[in-house]
């Protein structure tokens, strides 16, 4: 039964990711120009004289003489086979340049969710039970200082006081006396180091935000009279909170899930560049300015189908927790 | 011996630092064993004595003053004051649901929706009467049986969302009745129901009262109910207690002027033709509205004896996509409408009664045209044109709206909060372009007075309204159009008996003064009967009788009407229910119909069998009616 659901949602998922792929190739391919006529203006910009034979050449070579369509189908088949395509800034394949640097991304993200949940949910729960009393007021206010504050400000700062309170090395995510070795316990020490400034800095935006969501879902539900029968039948206050009320305000917490993915991945890129962490964040941005093609391109289509597959597991878990997706029927008029 | 005694009882709450006493020094007592109503209107602090007693008051109540005291039977020399008690704290959770249960009126909300029934219930008898496991299910399995589920064991695993709405207040029953409590709290337990099932559920409070022997606090604003079940009545206005003591005293010889005007206010069958309804507060004043402006021309070549509104053979299925989330889809089709055929005449009210679910709604949808029937006929005639509603498109269908207009049963989501009460009113004439600005503006303060509101209140917000003045606002939005018909969706079940009177009484007023017709639905007989010329009684789809307001009353055929009207509980001690009459599936369970009326898959079809006089039967044709009856 839920196999030949997951079939029919993997179905459904083949004409949202083909829809998606021509946006992102049309956008991508929007703008005056490409990678190469780029290049020559950059280089005609700084007094260089260009190879205009060799830019021809190239052109050829990567099929920009094609139209539009052809080129969009080389892509798109490209990707089916695994080949996200070359990346001409780099002149590598487009996969070994993501690659390095997905495993950092993956744990600075990882650790910021992580974080985010803990922070986010005692908070979230202590603001609703204690409505409008000085702690409710106080954590908002903290947390709204964590939503107003722009995330590469916030990072300046910490920048500044870790190197002087804790002595640790401006930018990345590493000392540099370990960036080209071998993982050690000695690089990751370091690693676990730098990890929290980007950590708390990007979190905080997502703590804050999460803390009102599970606070106005949670506030929702007190109200509801299936609380009041869970007290009326002698529920102590805590445990009557958790089975009932937290577990109803769970569900957008779930559904959330669509949207942590492909954020995993992305990571926040602004921040990034600031802290100059090696993540995919600062890859994509320049990516996209320098019309790098084939990698901004295979790399939002990656980003899509996390989300795609965010969302497929999010309502997976929601069907499983919540009896009323499971069993109701969908009535049709 | 009085299981519990409230003693000069004070509730104050407050809000935005205002404190204000919602309970102002309350006396009364429960006897064990014994049930006692305690009858007021919204507002009136019923509902926050049963929470005081609970220890449940929201965070900005508290008990200001007096005393709850409760005397376990169990433990007959420990007093308890509950008053005292501190909110959440051990012997006030011993307390609940462990003595005192409570059930509420919404089964739906009351009940979680994720977790199954009898995990809710067991929860509640571990708390209390710790049992393992095994023999859990067993006591739970006994109690849901007890309480009238057919099938206890599937039943445990049921979702509240799977049950009907009086399943459901049987499984809160069974939660509130686990640990067999004391003392019962039942907060407006059947409001929610449909008549034949609010019998059938007070039925099974009394049985399990006689065989557990816990006493009731039952909190109501229905007289009939509290006729039926009461020992000793409490009625309370204002948190201040009106008047007390045993039910012969209370409904043989009221004494405070309160009491007297509630018992006045109600609809009930024994009403003279023509009689009034007395509301407990007058309204005010008004002066009596236009009449209608004549038609331009009067029709000509045509009789004037054709119905404003004939419907025929009209029928609407829906189809119910259910697919089990992870499951195969199965399509089913329930038939909303079924072949219903009647007419309205020009300037009657027609009654259209029916439980929930019997297609009543889907009906007035398909007359208003916000749903197409599967097959049948609507016209419309008012005079100048005929018109055949369901063929009407585009323009036509546009110039057709203003000659049917509609007021909703809730006055609180059928007003926009962001509009004022000018825009509200004015929408229908700006959207139809009735005239220019200030002849609107003039329109909408004449539309006040039609329905006595004071013109000043133009410029305020819905919020600042009670429901009585909201259900006001919504009939001028109604009117505003000189519609030749107004379909009135249960307009009155959501407010209280003083203003359900004088709203009924404005609009029949209303209805003398301007001529208008209405299609009048309620699933309240008595309501009905007050308003009604004629009634239809729908069933499962159908209309399975028909008959002018008197006749329908005296000489019931059919057996799903002379169920309802059995069903109903009068505010009179020398007719109290027989609750065993209520058939177990409810009284639109066709199972329980005599022969001559069930629906026959192999044989005939059913017809509608004249009677004479316009009373009409649904029954196999060549049924003797008169001797099945």
């Amino acid at each position: 039964m839920l196999l030949k659901y997951i079939f029919k949602r993997i179905l459904v998922m083949i004409p949202t990711l083909f829809v998606t792929s021509v946006l992102i190739f049309t956008v991508i391919n929007l703008p005056e120009g490409d990678y190469f006529e780029t290049m020559v203006a950059e280089m005609q910009a700084q007094g260089e004289k260009a190879d205009m034979s060799r830019v021809e050449f190239l052109k050829k070579e990567y099929g920009f003489d094609k139209p539009p369509a052809e080129r969009y189908f080389w892509w798109v088949t490209g990707l089916l086979r695994g080949d996200m395509g070359y990346s001409f800034e780099y002149q590598l394949p487009v996969r070994d340049i993501v690659g390095d640097r997905l495993l950092l991304t993956m744990i600075v993200s990882f650790f910021t969710i992580i974080f985010t949940w803990i922070v986010a949910f005692p908070i979230g729960i202590y603001s609703a039970t204690h409505q409008y009393s000085w702690g409710d007021y106080g954590l908002t206010f903290i947390g709204m200082l964590g939503l107003a504050i722009p995330h590469f400000l916030l990072a300046l700062i910490f920048l500044y006081f870790a190197n002087i309170w804790f002595g640790t090395s401006i930018g990345g995510l590493v000392d540099p006396q370990y960036l080209n070795q071998p993982m050690s316990w000695a690089k990751f020490r370091s690693v676990l180091e730098h990890l929290w400034i980007p950590v708390i800095i990007i979190g905080a935006g997502g703590t804050a935000g999460m803390i009102r969501k599970l606070r106005a879902n949670l506030l929702d539900e007190l109200q509801k009279q299936y609380y009041v029968t869970a007290r009326a039948k002698g529920l102590p206050p805590g445990k009557a909170l958790r089975k009932y009320p937290l577990r109803m305000a769970l569900n957008f917490f779930i559904s959330d899930i669509g949207d942590i993915l492909p954020s995993i991945v992305s990571g926040a890129e602004i921040v990034a560049i600031v802290l100059s962490l090696q993540t995919t964040g600062p890859l994509l941005i320049r990516a996209l300015q320098s019309q790098d093609m084939y990698l901004a391109g295979s790399f939002l289509m990656f980003l899509s189908f996390l989300t795609v597959i965010g969302v497929l597991i999010s309502d997976i878990a929601l069907a499983l927790l919540d009896p009323r997706i499971r069993l109701q029927g969908t009535a049709t008029k | 011996m009085n299981i519990l005694e409230i003693n000069d009882l004070r509730i104050g709450f407050t809000i935005h630092g205002f404190a204000r006493d919602v309970v102002k020094g309350v006396d009364f007592r429960i006897p064990a064993g014994k049930t006692v109503a305690l009858v007021g209107e919204s507002g009136s602090g019923k509902s926050v004595i049963s929470q005081a007693i609970m220890g449940l008051l929201p965070r900005a109540g508290a008990v200001t003053g007096g005393s709850i005291l409760f005397r376990d039977p169990q433990t007959a020399d420990a007093v308890i004051d509950i008053a005292t008690l501190p909110a959440e704290g051990k012997e006030i959770r011993d307390l609940r649901g462990g003595r005192i249960g409570m059930i509420f009126q919404e089964p739906m909300s009351s009940l979680s929706p994720v977790h199954t029934i009898g995990n809710q219930i067991e929860e509640a008898l571990q708390l209390h009467r710790p049992v393992p496991k095994q023999e859990a299910r067993a006591l739970i399995e006994a109690m849901l049986k007890r309480v009238g589920f057919k099938d206890p064991a599937r039943a445990y695993d049921f979702y509240s969302f799977e049950l009907s709405g009086g399943l459901r207040q049987r499984a809160m029953l069974a939660m509130a009745l686990i640990c067999q409590p004391a003392l019962l709290i039942a907060d407006e337990p059947t409001t929610a129901l449909d008549v034949t099932i609010q019998a059938q559920v007070l039925d099974l409070m009394r049985d399990l009262q006689a065989e557990m022997g816990m006493a009731i606090l039952l909190i109501t604003h229905d007289l009939g109910v509290v006729a039926n079940m009461a020992d000793e009545v409490v009625v309370i206005y204002h948190g201040e207690i009106m008047e007390s003591g045993p039910a012969e005293d209370i409904f043989r010889r009221p004494q405070h002027p309160y009491l007297k005007a509630l018992l006045k206010a109600s609809p009930h069958f024994d009403m003279q033709e023509g009689e009034r309804l007395v509301a407990l507060r007058e309204a005010r004043p008004r002066t009596p509205a236009a009449p209608k402006p004549a038609p331009a021309s009067t029709p000509q070549g045509r009789g004037q004896r054709a119905p404003l509104l004939a419907v025929r053979h009209v029928s609407k299925t829906y189809t119910t996509h259910s697919s089990r989330f992870f499951g195969k889809g199965t399509t089913s089709t329930v038939t909303a409408v079924n072949d219903v055929s009647f007419d309205i005449e020009r300037g009657e009210c027609l009654g259209l009664v029916g439980e929930s679910g019997c297609g009543k709604t889907t009906l007035s949808k398909l007359i208003m045209r916000a749903l197409t029937p599967d097959s049948g006929e609507i016209r419309f005639d008012d005079g100048k044109d005929c018109l055949d509603i369901l063929s009407l498109q585009g323009e036509d269908l546009r110039g057709f709206r203003p000659k049917l207009q509609m007021i909703f049963q809730d006055p609180v989501s059928s007003l926009s909060p962001r509009m004022t009460v000018m825009n509200i009113l004015r929408e229908p004439l700006v959207i139809h372009e009735r005239g220019d600005g200030a002849e609107q503006k003039a329109r909408v303060k004449a539309l006040m007075d039609d329905v006595g509101l004071d013109q000043r209140f133009l410029s305020r917000y819905p919020h600042s309204f009670s429901g009585g003045q909201r259900q006001r606002i919504g009939i001028a939005r109604a009117l505003a159009l000189d519609p030749e018909l107004i379909i009135c969706d249960e307009p009155v079940s959501a407010l209280d008996v003083s203003v359900q009177a004088q709203i009924l009484n404005l609009l029949k007023d209303l209805q003398a003064e301007r001529g208008l017709t209405f299609l009048f639905i309620s699933h309240n007989l008595a309501v009905v009967n007050y308003m009604a010329d004629r009634i239809a009684v729908m069933a499962n789809g159908r209309i399975v009788e028909l008959a002018p307001r008197h006749t329908l009353f005296t000489a019931p055929v059919h057996p799903y009407t002379k169920a309802l009207l059995k069903s109903v509980p009068f505010a009179d001690l020398d007719r109290k229910l027989d609750f065993k009459l209520a058939a177990p599936g409810g009284a639109s369970d066709t199972r329980h119909w005599p022969a001559g009326f069930k629906p026959d898959p192999d044989g005939e079809a059913l017809a509608h069998l004249d009677l004479g006089a316009g009373h009409l039967v649904l029954a196999k044709p060549g049924a003797d009616v008169r001797e099945l009856a």
